[in-house]
């Protein structure tokens, strides 16, 4: 008999959770094209003054990104729990924390980061400076993470009940505001020749935080809403 | 050979769940050991599925005691030791059965000597393998959930309705996996409303009857 190594381990759920999401690879394109599409009202709604475009490209693009990922975060452990590899994986002899952590990273490299990939050109559309999408990047490759890991504590909360999409958003929606403030304002900032490196700081020390304690509190969330 | 040891792998003394403050089921006493298998008897709704949820650690004991080999029972002591198997078979539909079984030997482990192509050839599955579940039929499926067993090493089977939505050849590999389980010193506990036809070597299974 051979007992599976945490690293083993750790390669198979996140191996699965990537293949589960290239052999659907449809679901991946909705948060991008929901994006694409929000972006594209704004200059409809507000008109096509660059000015006011330029001022406000960066904060709609980071709102526009949240709101997308927030679509596909209720998918999270849905399909998980419908087929019982969730309970499989509680009862897996391996820290449920790292493999939800495992989890978490294959849900945010299949949504957040096609999302990522496609804000330079949601920036573009609403005439972001060049210079400033260096920063708009390191912002969203900050933020991103730490939506994913909060939105699975509260997705893990909410696995017991049916039909937790609004539940979740509303839950959701007020922990990013800090998420919000700090990376709209480094983009601010360096939009104004600013120094902008602080409140990306304050970004790194929040999602190293994150990193440790979302999926030790998401493994506890977990086990409470089997336990029902 | 079965070999029965003086502790009991999981004994139970009074245990009982409890739901709202009422009790599903209980209060309970049985003791299994190691190279026992053991058949819930229940009507429905009488907390078979509870019971086994129960045992795996998914569910919080209400009233009583459990212990595992002698100790009080705890997640970390029996972790890697017990197999669970319930209504839902914790198949992706999307993967096929060998990629099913990859990803939970990568989680626990896998008994040496086997591999996920003669687990699944055991299970009639042979020809199947690289079909996604999701276009099997229902007792193909249980059949691929079964394979799981075979390969991954532990000592405790739980298992919900093995019987279920399998034709007279299903029901056979059952008993004869099972049998094969006990002879290499392994428990089962077993919930069914049929009639079951196993014999382990001691004879007829333990029954261990729920109070409705």
């Amino acid at each position: 008999m051979s007992r599976a190594s945490v690293s083993s381990a750790c390669a198979a759920v996140l191996r699965r959770d990537l293949t589960l999401a290239w052999r659907r690879r449809g679901d991946i394109a909705m948060p991008v094209l929901y994006a694409l599409i929000v972006a594209t009202l704004f200059p409809f709604a507000l008109g096509p003054e660059e000015s006011l475009l330029q001022r406000i490209a960066g904060g709609v693009v980071l709102v526009t990104v949240l709101l997308a990922m927030l679509l596909a975060l209720d998918a999270m452990f849905r399909s998980d729990i419908e087929d019982g590899s969730l309970e499989q994986l509680v009862l897996a002899p391996q820290p449920l924390a790292l493999m939800l952590a495992m989890k978490i990273l294959a849900h945010w490299l299949t949504t957040a980061l096609p999302l990522i990939v496609i804000a330079p050109l949601l920036a573009g559309m609403l005439h972001l400076p060049v210079a400033v999408m260096g920063v708009l990047l390191l912002a969203l490759l900050l933020a991103t993470p730490m939506l994913s890991l909060l939105g699975a504590v509260l997705v893990a909360l909410t696995a017991g009940t049916r039909r937790s999409g609004m539940l979740l958003a509303l839950m959701l929606l007020p922990l990013c505001v800090p998420v919000v403030i700090f990376a709209a304002g480094a983009v601010a900032a360096a939009q104004q020749g600013l120094p902008w490196v602080a409140p990306i700081a304050w970004l790194g020390a929040a999602l190293a935080m994150a990193l440790v304690l979302a999926p030790l509190a998401c493994a506890t969330a977990l086990r409470i809403a089997l336990d029902a | 050979m079965t070999s029965v040891h003086a502790i009991p792998l999981l004994q139970a003394r009074g245990l009982s769940f409890l739901r709202a403050d009422e009790p599903v089921f209980g209060p309970l006493d049985f003791a299994l050991h190691a190279g026992e298998l053991a058949l819930v008897e229940g009507d429905n709704g009488s907390g078979k599925t509870t019971l086994l949820r129960l045992l795996a650690g998914l569910l919080h004991v209400g009233e009583g005691e459990l212990h595992w080999r002698g100790q009080p029972w705890n997640r970390d002591a029996c972790a890697g030791e017990v197999l669970f198997l319930g209504h839902q078979l914790g198949l992706k539909m999307d993967m096929s059965p060998r990629e099913n079984l990859r990803i939970a030997a990568g989680l626990h482990g896998a008994r040496a000597g086997r591999s996920a192509a003669s687990v699944l050839a055991e299970v009639g599955l042979a020809g199947y393998e690289d079909e996604p579940v999701r276009r099997l039929s229902a007792g193909q499926k249980k059949r691929a959930a079964l394979a799981r067993l075979l390969l991954l090493p532990a000592v405790l089977w739980l298992l919900d309705e093995p019987y279920a939505n399998l034709d007279r050849a299903g029901i056979a590999l059952v008993n004869r996996v099972l049998e094969g389980h006990v002879a290499e010193g392994g428990a089962a506990l077993v919930t069914s409303h049929g009639a079951v036809g196993f014999h382990g070597e001691g004879g007829a299974p333990k029954r261990i009857r729920m109070h409705g």
